[in-house]
């Protein structure tokens, strides 16, 4: 038997406004209502909607022998309540077919989990809290943004009770081992799900890629490839991007019709079977124990937090965040503690990155900001007036 | 390959970027093998070791030197020796150049011309006609660029338009440019071609000390001729703004020009004179001190068809925020850009360099990094391409 984990991550931010140093002491609202709410009509339309409806079907039409694991971020799943109350019944409608397994996370999409251990705990109950609220389930699986995992991590979710986190099967950690198998965090009991990032980056990145030698990937192919792994591995861990369907390939090149026949072309093998991550782990003995003395995450060639803490601007910026943990905490204001938390978001200093940015390439996906520099410039501005309001606030109740 | 090239001024005796441009592109070009023929209209003490320098107006052509019938009562008018250069006006230096070209474009041989800007526009024009070379026109800049969109002089307009109509290539210094080319002077797109410029490493200056005034204060500054085109009442509406925020601030403008008693009376009356720091045409050592001082450098042009200023800063390690009506702005990415009507975006702009130093330390360190990649190398290679494909069209 080898079981395939089909695993998708979808998110999205309370992007900022461009904010002025003039706005400082005067403006207080923060984030760009209008232009969050234009990106997510656009990848509502060409991509929740469609890709839902593909989903829930292939669950329907192979008997539930598809199945696929979702996680959705708290700030996502604000925004579509607000604005796509339909795309929340979607997603519900997947969940209750019982083949559709949530897989929890940080609610902001942040990088608490690098720095900050009480907050980091604080977002991951609120997450759950949020899953359970909308979707009637307490998810026993954890990934942490961006998939960064390092043994510190590892640790915190064990003791969250969870019972096992995704990862990047990066090459530097695996060394000669396989993805294809289940691990054990160093020392601990929790359960390591690797990325097979050739086989999903296959799909994620390389499916409209006319100079790849294998270009047009054809649901025959894709199966071929998943199924010439019987007897090597055990599980293969396909985890990629939900907005991969319809966003970053846009269905003229064919991504919806792939996405509709690879799954039913992989069930043709008899010994086959789509799994998730909680079923799995009833069945599959982890193979070894994987160290993460360092963060990996599955992005980038480095696959390491440099994208969004790599250049002097971002560690500033994040450094300067979590300076204000303490004074937000203590005046226990919602709307204060609501928009720093919103500010830690990863997103926003992932377009403070500056390493390709004279290319122009994916950082620039769907970033409101003309450049990392002015990204920086706007987030600091905000950080100022937010520490202005909690200052103020602080001085009224001394 | 043998290239006549027209040029107006060159280094150390030049008024602006035009000089410097022409010097370092002809010096990448004959680097990679094409030999030069560079000519001036006046004589002057200038080094060219890589080329060879004619002067049109020298003591060879004797005749030109003369003032015509019709030019002798201005000459007298003026109080001058009627031999004296200085006493012919701009256009009639065009003019006498002009004249100059047929001359040597009988004696010299050579591929094709190469004439930068209007006010070599005629000669290299006149050495096609007798040569029967080809013309390649070096558009640095335009008549509607100096004057800031606003009433071009017609003659000088008329010889541009002339002039790039019948050339056979023009090249732009931009894509910035290459529009105005297009749309203002109707100039069809398919025979221009964009080289963007370079820069030639700085030399190592000793770097006067400057300023006294500087002391604890932060210093914005600007580098560039005080006309219309650079937009230096924009520099000072915007430096009001910041002095509102942070007052411990210093603005220092080097460069001269026709806007000059403008500017200071507008730095009187918006109460900001105290902190505003005319420096004057700068140059050498005091200009690389001047840039050494400098936190941060704006290059505010209400038109720019390249602008080297802000290149120039980098290389000091100067982060630099440049107006996105310059060509400039198409090929640097680590800097910050403003529309050049936009004062509260560039008083914001460089209020943040001051005042966040991860960011004004990550634009400066990127910033010189990409600058060293911009090298009139580059320049000459797409300049090579252009030669090439006009000779072999040609044949």
């Amino acid at each position: 038997m080898m079981f395939i984990c089909f695993y998708l991550h979808t998110h999205q931010p309370w992007r900022i406004k461009k904010y002025s140093i003039f706005d400082i002491g005067k403006n207080p609202d923060y984030f760009d209502e209008q232009k969050n709410r234009e990106y997510l009509q656009r990848i509502v339309k060409k991509s929740y909607l469609p890709t839902n409806k593909i989903l829930l079907d292939l669950i329907r039409k192979t008997n539930g022998r598809f199945k696929v694991s979702l996680s959705i971020t708290g700030t996502l799943l604000e925004q579509l309540e607000k604005y796509f109350p339909e795309v929340v019944e979607s997603f519900q409608k997947l969940v209750q077919t019982d083949c559709c397994e949530l897989i929890s996370e940080t609610y902001y999409h942040s990088l608490a989990g690098l720095h900050a251990t009480d907050e980091f705990k604080a977002q991951i109950r609120q997450q759950q809290k949020k899953l359970k609220d909308v979707f009637g389930v307490l998810p026993r699986v954890f990934r942490n943004t961006e998939l960064m995992l390092n043994n510190q991590v590892a640790g915190i979710a064990e003791q969250m009770g969870f019972k096992a986190i995704l990862a990047e099967g990066a090459d530097h950690i695996l060394g000669w081992k396989s993805p294809n198998f289940i691990y054990r965090a160093k020392n601990k009991k929790i359960r390591l799900f690797l990325r097979n990032y050739r086989l999903s980056d296959d799909v994620a990145f390389r499916f409209s890629t006319r100079t790849w030698t294998q270009w047009p990937l054809t649901a025959e192919k894709y199966s071929q490839w998943l199924n010439s792994h019987h007897g090597t591995g055990e599980i293969i861990n396909l985890f990629m991007d939900y907005e991969t369907f319809g966003e970053h390939q846009w269905e003229d090149t064919g991504i919806f019709e792939f996405l509709k026949t690879w799954p039913a072309e992989t069930l043709k093998h008899p010994d086959t079977c789509f799994t998730t991550p909680s079923r799995a782990l009833a069945i599959l003995e982890p193979k070894a124990e994987l160290d993460f003395p360092q963060t990996v995450s599955w992005a980038d060639t480095e696959r390491d937090a440099s994208a969004w803490l790599g250049n002097k601007m971002q560690q500033q910026a994040f450094s300067d965040l979590y300076d204000l943990e303490n004074s937000v905490k203590t005046i226990r204001r919602k709307n204060l503690l609501n928009d720093w938390r919103k500010l830690q978001t990863a997103d926003h200093f992932y377009y403070m990155c500056t390493k390709w940015f004279s290319d122009g390439d994916v950082h620039k996906y769907f970033n409101p900001h003309e450049s990392p520099y002015e990204a920086f410039i706007s987030f600091m501005n905000i950080l100022r007036d937010l520490e202005m309001r909690v200052e103020n606030k602080q001085q009224r109740s001394n | 390959m043998k290239v006549l090239m027209f040029g107006w001024e060159l280094p150390p005796f030049n008024s602006g970027g035009l000089g410097v441009a022409c010097y370092g592109l002809a010096k990448a070009l004959s680097q990679k093998g094409v030999e030069i023929v560079f000519v001036l209209p006046q004589k002057t003490d200038v080094r060219m070791p890589f080329a060879k320098i004619i002067f049109a107006l020298s003591e060879e052509n004797e005749s030109l030197l003369r003032f015509s019938a019709y030019e002798q009562p201005r000459a007298r008018a003026c109080g001058k020796n009627p031999e004296n250069l200085h006493c012919f006006t701009l256009f009639n230096l065009v003019e006498k150049y002009k004249q100059a070209a047929k001359i040597i474009a009988r004696k010299e041989t050579f591929d094709l011309i190469h004439a930068h800007d209007w006010l070599a526009f005629p000669a290299g024009l006149e050495a096609k006609k007798i040569s029967k070379k080809p013309l390649v026109v070096h558009v640095h800049a335009t008549e509607l660029d100096r004057v800031g969109n606003q009433g071009p002089n017609q003659y000088v307009w008329d010889i541009e338009k002339n002039v790039m109509e019948k050339a056979d290539r023009i090249i732009a210094v931009s894509n910035f440019t290459k529009n105005k080319i297009v749309n203002d002077y109707g100039i069809g797109p398919e025979k221009i071609r964009v080289v963007h410029n370079g820069i030639e490493p700085a030399e190592p200056q000793s770097a006067s000390e400057l300023l006294g005034a500087k002391g604890k204060n932060k210093m914005v500054l600007f580098v560039g001729r005080i006309t219309l085109q650079k937009g230096p009442d924009y520099f000072l509406t915007a430096a009001k703004k910041i002095l509102e925020k942070n007052p411990e601030v210093i603005f220092v403008m080097a460069g001269s020009g026709d806007m000059e008693k403008q500017v200071i009376e507008k730095a009187v009356e918006l109460g900001i004179a105290k902190k505003v720091f005319f420096a004057g045409f700068l140059r050498g050592g005091d200009l690389a001190g001047t840039f050494r001082a400098a936190d941060v450098f704006v290059m505010p042009s209400v038109s720019e068809p390249f602008g080297i200023a802000p290149l120039e800063a980098l290389q000091y390690g100067v982060p630099v925020i440049i107006s996105r009506q310059s060509g400039v702005s198409e090929i640097l990415s680590h800097c910050l850009k403003v529309d050049f009507w936009d004062t509260d975006q560039m008083a914001n702009q460089i209020l943040a360099c001051l005042k966040y130093p991860a960011l004004h330390q990550t634009l400066r360190a990127n910033g010189e990094t990409e600058a060293r990649g911009i090298t009139w190398n580059n320049s000459a290679e797409e300049c090579i391409n252009v030669y090439n494909e006009i000779l072999s069209t040609k044949i």
